[in-house]
């Protein structure tokens, strides 16, 4: 294969800098996306270890409740927008075109932009923490009036949602384009493996909605600065109205974030399991489920704003309803399992883990999504708990999944399995106990985004800030397995798992740097799932 | 070999991370202003010249390569996908702000007058208050502009109208003599489009002097002004960005650029401006009209 790219001369890797400020390869754009959302995880990361440094005991320590409520509100933008969402397109980068027998991205050059506009946009967001009136602290949610009482830092904050809002319409649109126009002949809508459609699914939601957020910021904008009344009743206009329309945006967000995961974990739960995946067919209509519903199901983030009954019943019952294809999911992945001939390398792990640990953070979303408990829940550190198991031990597992699963594919080398399962139980457990507590103190009402709290909640936050700096701390041996795979180790094969199924392992590992050139001819066995 | 088993990948290209670093400098430019900066406007227009240049730059390179025939049907295809999923993604801004107009007019503006379980809200915040549609005093008269009329829809609003849709008209026939292979036709259809797409801007752009001036109709006007001007204001942006860009198909169809088979970028721009007029047709009713 590699022999066949390097007689197309204009075709050879290029070298140094501009190798990777200009390119236009899928691979490459791949790894600089990754490598950043890994930086972003660790700023992000350390957020969080400030966050969990003041709530280690009750009163003030070590930072001012302005700052710690940057340090809130940052550390949600850098994960959701900074590590969660590159990681997935990076994912996206990598393994679509291997996927489906594509030479590269449909648009090869506005997806070099997608990445680059990245870390431009956090830089600007990162500069607003040292400006007049201290950085964004008013919730990642933006809500006016409070975001309004920002200082130098509020346009900065509204352009950085703007330019990543770029950045994401774009790398959405190519992705489409991808999946609709460049798969090999033969790899039909239905042959696709189901993390291409999950990632195809997810680009519509994208496209769909953010570009309302960026215009719900744009009203934030002109409300701060032109005088308009968007979200002010004194000129008609209403503060919830700008809940209405960030939660129109937020919710699909929610599942921009997980729907990715789900299409790792189908990919990874059948190679170890040594099965194909149990119900593919219903996992697509599933996921595309999922996808229609999380349109019409925004204001359960707002049960406790004021509401008309009629709304807030259909808004809990939609609710509801989305446990449905999402319990479909759950099924399907331990019908996998069932009497699978069954390994535990690292991405199975962290896979398995995600189906029990994301299933608990699902159970407490219908607990939130009831509307009269959620009274008592709202702005607690249930929630807190809540959407960190879906968010940590659920799309940041399953990206942990994935990176140990195709780092063989990326590096040309097996990672050090032995580490990797440290990695795995230090991360489970110290996850764990530090999430778990949570639900506790939110049902006890401990109140989230608060740098102070009542002594009876004492114990458990010191649980829970011990289980933060045991998760933060064992990240670090993350970084350094996956250094040292990169420098070499056990070479892989190209079929790096012994069960693994997909175009992505005929190509040699490492995956050459141009792949595809001509399309694949297809056999049956390629396109099992 | 069909066409879609040669690929076509371009070279690296230096203007994705040259358009980043330019959006980058204007939004610093932007923000900058906001805050009252005293060199915001070089920065602002630094950013607005790297932009401006980076379109420059990137299309120059992508009709080049479009001329010297390296594209093939599935880079054709790509190109498609990308610009209709583009004008979806604007649908979608365009939505939160007709979402907020339908939500003044629907609950906040009724719930404020006391509708439903408004009530209390009414009694304690301003009793005085009589919801309306125009809004011509708002809940609280003292901090915003109060409009002494609005805009009505059959005035010249209709004559815009009247002129987008006209416009949707001769790009189409500009279409056909394209596809006939009648070039002074094209040239002559596609400059009418440009005329009327810039005339509609200009009868905008007195309106919100007429607004402005005479009417005491501002973007301060309350949720009216708020709405209607930033509909119809992004809503003029998109036309005259649409304008420009007919004007540089026109100045192509002039140099003899596209085929009567190949020429996606004429079709892009069309699709673009059936979508602003799409839009307008939205604003005429909802905002001007009902």
């Amino acid at each position: 294969m590699s022999t066949v790219a390097h007689e197309h001369d204009h075709h050879h890797a290029p070298t140094g800098l501009k190798r990777w400020i200009f390119s236009t390869n899928h691979k490459d754009i791949g790894t600089l996306y990754l490598i950043f959302s890994l930086m972003m995880f660790f700023i992000g990361g350390a957020m969080a270890m400030i966050i969990r440094a003041e709530l280690f005991q009750p009163g003030l320590q070590f930072v001012d409740p302005q700052f710690y409520n940057s340090m809130v509100t940052v550390h949600a933008l850098i994960m959701i927008f900074g590590a969660v969402m590159p990681a997935g397109v990076g994912l996206a980068n990598w393994m679509i075109p291997l996927m489906i027998g594509a030479p590269d991205m449909a648009l090869p050059r506005m997806n070099n932009m997608s990445f680059w506009i990245l870390p431009f946009g956090f830089a600007l967001l990162i500069s607003t923490l040292f400006m007049n009136g201290g950085g964004p602290a008013g919730g990642w949610t933006m809500y006016p009036p409070l975001v309004l009482q920002l200082g130098d830092a509020f346009p900065f904050l509204i352009f950085t949602v703007h330019i990543l809002g770029v950045s994401s319409i774009m790398g959405a649109i190519n992705i489409i384009a991808t999946v609709f126009n460049m798969r090999a002949p033969g790899m039909t809508l239905m042959k696709m493996p189901l993390f291409v459609w999950t990632w195809v699914i997810t680009a519509f939601l994208l496209i769909a909605s953010l570009p309302v957020l960026a215009g719900a910021v744009t009203m934030l904008l002109t409300d701060k600065y032109f005088g308009t009344s968007f979200f002010n009743a004194a000129g008609g206009g209403d503060p919830v109205l700008f809940q209405h329309i960030f939660w129109f945006f937020g919710h699909p967000e929610v599942y921009i974030l997980a729907l990715p995961a789900f299409g790792i974990v189908s990919t990874i739960i059948p190679t170890f399991a040594r099965k194909p995946l149990f119900g593919y067919a219903s996992m697509v209509y599933a996921t595309a489920s999922i996808a229609i519903l999380s349109f019409f199901v925004w204001a359960h983030h707002m049960f406790t704003v004021g509401m008309p009954i009629k709304g807030e019943l259909f808004f809990m019952y939609a609710t509801m309803l989305i446990a449905v294809p999402t319990g479909v999911k759950v099924f399907n992945w331990m019908a996998t399992m069932w009497k699978g001939a069954m390994t535990f390398e690292a991405p199975m792990l962290f896979s398995i883990a995600f189906v029990i640990l994301f299933t608990i953070g699902g159970f407490s979303g219908l607990m939130l999504g009831i509307t009269p408990v959620d009274f008592q829940y709202h702005d607690t550190y249930f929630v807190v708990a809540h959407f960190h198991y879906v968010l940590l031990t659920g799309a940041v597992f399953s990206l942990m999944a994935a990176a140990y699963y195709w780092l063989p594919k990326w590096t040309g080398y097996m990672y050090d399995e032995k580490l990797a399962k440290i990695h795995f139980w230090l991360s489970t457990i110290a996850a764990n106990v530090l999430f778990f507590p949570q639900h506790f103190l939110g049902l006890a009402g401990m109140p989230r985004r608060i740098p102070d709290y009542n002594i009876v909640f004492a114990d458990f936050n010191m649980i829970s800030s011990i289980g933060g700096f045991a998760y933060g701390i064992s990240q670090l041996l993350f970084v350094y397995i996956v250094i040292k795979c990169a420098l070499g180790g056990k070479k892989a094969k190209a079929q790096a798992w012994e069960g693994a199924k997909g175009l992505e392992w005929t190509v040699p590992s490492p995956a050459p740097f141009h792949t595809f050139e001509t399309p694949p001819k297809l056999t049956k066995s390629m396109l099992e799932n | 070999m069909a066409a879609k088993d040669i690929y076509y990948i371009p070279e690296g290209s230096k203007w994705p991370i040259f358009g980043s670093f330019a959006l980058f400098v204007l939004f610093i430019g932007g923000a900058l202003l906001m805050n009252g900066n005293a060199n915001a406007n070089v920065v602002l227009y630094i950013g607005i010249a790297l932009v401006a240049y980076m379109f420059v730059g990137w299309f120059n390179d992508v009709i080049g390569e479009s001329r010297t025939g390296k594209y093939n049907g599935q880079v054709d295809v790509s190109f498609r996908m990308g610009m209709g999923w583009f004008i979806f993604s604007e649908v979608m801004f365009f939505a939160a702000f007709f979402g907020a107009l339908y939500y003044a007019r629907m609950f906040s503006i009724p719930w404020l007058g006391g509708l439903g379980s408004g009530t209390a809200t009414h009694e304690f915040l301003w009793s005085a208050f009589e919801a309306a549609w125009p809004l011509s005093v708002t809940p609280d008269p003292t901090n915003y502009d109060q409009p002494k009329d609005v805009i009505p829809a059959f005035g010249v609003p209709a004559i815009n109208t009247l002129i987008l849709l006209t416009s949707g008209v001769t790009v189409t026939f500009a279409h056909w003599a394209l596809k006939n292979n009648k070039r002074s036709s094209l040239n002559l259809w596609l400059a009418a489009t440009v005329l009327l797409g810039f005339i509609f801007v200009y009868f905008q752009a007195e309106e919100y002097a007429h607004a402005y001036g005479d009417l005491n109709l501002k973007l301060s006007s309350g949720i009216y002004g708020s709405t209607f001007f930033m509909l119809t204001g992004f809503h003029g942006f998109h036309v005259t960005m649409g304008a420009i860009m007919l004007l540089v198909i026109l100045l192509r169809t002039i140099k003899g650029h596209f085929s009567k088979k190949d020429h996606f970028a004429f079709e892009a721009v069309a699709w673009y401006w059936h979508f602003v007029d799409v839009v307008w047709l939205g604003l005429f009713i909802f905002v001007y009209w009902i």
